[in-house]
């Protein structure tokens, strides 16, 4: 029999999350701090809006775009927050989930061989999403000693003549990096001198604990060459109702819009209603939220520092990336030892791209008193192999 | 601080000052002070614990009593629900909108001892022109903690 599959298919290394998730799911007790989405449940008077949506027996296929009133919503809501104006019937679409949003802004956007800087660590979909619309990765390692920022500096020297996208992950999953109006203004100035365009993924944009997201379209220049990514999963707590949206000029969301056309149709519409919901009368879910997140990231940082961990204080999102160099060991070796010895399951940083060797994500989407379990086993585990270190 | 102090006691008492100071981002010290503050600006009344009766072999009967009181002169209803509220078996007085004025909730031991109360006392004071009794058959919610259902983690281990 011939080869039923696409090489540029398998040639695509599985995520590194993968390997991970099969051991964990084979033990049967052990705690996790390893995901990747909010431990609170939808709002309820979204969750009824959406029930509400059924009982109408609103069950059809929306507009290809999404409903016209959510799009409007969300017009508003960047309006809101960020002052730019987007125009609902040309400028907006609605996707399944943030991470479609991603895959059909760089099919509609790659030539053959054009290039996608891609700083990492970062979210796993944007380098085979890539790959698969024919263009080229270019990873900027981003260090911890800018807090995991992209530096105007780090961004000219990827740039080169083939350059036409830059991934803009922030805030970041997995450092928790944000990036504040000052450093997106140094970045602007090379996106415009050399003619690039921004994908910016701001899924965590809700979710920043000293001062409120910058988006990157705020800049002057920036909303005309910028596709901006956002969606309800992180804010709202609905990553099971897989909606998102991309917004920005009218020739990229049409040509999104027909791509999402034939491989879509349309974004499930039970969640379309009530993310109307979500935009209309969520805001002080999402304040409630963010406090209690915030809460636990004061928790997690000052246990590191008590017990002598590595770690940059991240300003977003809801995980901490602690630096585990100091056992050497890889970030592989050191999440299969504390898996296997404490039974606690956190992600190495090497998911998320080779720089993040020598970190951990941790994530705080977990009541504190679950993490004080965890971290209880985390210090248990790190005396451990001090003194094994010393002997 | 204050508000988010507040809120986050008001879930859980018994949070330790180093851990609520730790959660704020402040100095314990400044964590002590606000709640002495609190406590003395009558903010704070009380730090009670949540049970639920139903689950232990103590009988308890609860009822909600709505009163119609005649307002004094002067002192409209506080007068009434001041003399009201002494009782230890009052649980609650609320003065309330619409069709009733003082609303009570009772905690007696038995169905017989909430009724002799009301009949003997509440509707025997002077101000008071009716009462209607109602009986709490079961409580699924209350003081914002819903009593019925524990909630399981249902996300996966990991993920991206």
């Amino acid at each position: 029999m011939r080869n039923p599959l696409a090489d540029k298919v398998v040639e695509i290394k599985p995520s590194g999350i993968r390997k991970f998730f099969d051991i964990v799911s084979e033990m049967k007790d052990a705690i996790s701090l390893g995901v990747g989405e909010p431990d609170f449940d939808t709002p309820w008077h979204i969750r009824d809006e959406g029930i509400y949506s059924l009982e109408k027996g609103r069950t059809f296929y929306t507009s290809n775009a999404g409903l016209k009133e959510l799009r409007q919503e969300i017009c508003n809501y960047l309006n809101r927050k960020h002052g730019v104006t987007y125009d609902p019937l040309k400028e907006v679409l609605i996707t399944v989930g943030g991470s479609e949003a991603i895959d059909m802004g760089l099919r509609a956007m790659l030539n053959p061989g054009e290039e996608v800087l891609i700083p990492q660590p970062s979210y796993v979909s944007y380098e085979p999403c890539t790959i698969l619309a024919g263009g080229k990765p270019v990873i900027i390692n981003l260090k911890a000693e800018n807090e995991f920022r992209l530096t105007a500096e780090e961004l000219e020297e990827a740039i080169t003549d083939k350059t036409k996208i830059l991934i803009l992950p922030f805030p970041n999953n997995p450092t928790g990096a944000i990036m504040e109006r000052k450093d997106l203004e140094a970045i602007a100035e090379v996106i415009i001198k050399h003619d690039i365009f921004v994908m910016s993924d701001e899924i965590y944009g809700e979710l920043t604990y000293t001062e409120k997201h910058v988006s990157i379209v705020e800049i002057p220049g920036m909303r005309e060459r910028t596709i901006l990514i956002n969606g309800f999963s992180k804010a709202y707590a609905m990553t099971g109702w897989r909606l998102g949206y991309a917004c920005g000029p009218a020739e990229i969301i049409q040509q999104m819009t027909k791509l999402h056309q034939f491989a879509i149709m349309c974004a499930p519409t039970t969640s379309q209603y009530a993310a109307i919901e979500a935009l209309k009368n969520g805001d002080e879910d999402i304040n409630e939220m963010r406090m209690a997140y915030n809460q636990r990231r004061r928790y997690l940082m000052n246990a590191f520092r008590e017990m002598e961990l590595e770690c940059f204080e991240p300003y977003g999102a809801f995980y901490v990336f602690p630096c585990i160099r100091e056992f050497g060991m890889t970030s592989d070796e050191f999440a299969t030892r504390f898996l296997e010895e404490e039974k606690v399951a956190v992600v190495p940083g090497t998911a998320f791209g080779d720089c993040g060797e020598g970190y951990l994500r941790i994530s705080y989407a977990y009541s504190l008193e679950n993490l004080k379990v965890a971290i209880g086993r985390l210090e248990h585990f790190i005396k451990k192999l001090r003194a094994e270190k010393n002997n | 601080m204050r508000e988010e102090l507040l809120a986050i006691i008001e879930k859980n008492s018994r949070i330790d000052l180093k851990e609520l100071a730790i959660i704020l981002g402040v100095e314990e010290i400044d964590v002590v002070n606000e709640l002495a503050a609190l406590e003395s600006e009558g903010i704070i009344c009380g730090y009670h614990t949540l049970i639920n009766w139903e689950k232990t072999d103590i009988e308890k009967v609860s009822a909600l009593i709505e009163v119609r009181v005649t307002p004094q002169r002067g002192q409209g209803f506080d007068n009434v629900a001041e003399r009201i509220e002494k009782y230890p078996e009052v649980r609650s007085v609320y003065l309330m909108s619409g069709g009733y004025d003082l609303m009570v909730i009772l905690e007696g031991k038995t169905l017989r001892e909430v009724s002799s109360f009301v009949s003997d006392k509440l509707a025997t004071l002077e101000p008071v022109l009716s009462t209607a009794t109602h009986f709490i058959l079961k409580k699924y919610k209350d003081h914002g903690t819903m009593l019925t259902q524990k909630k399981e983690d249902e996300r996966e281990m990991i993920t991206p």
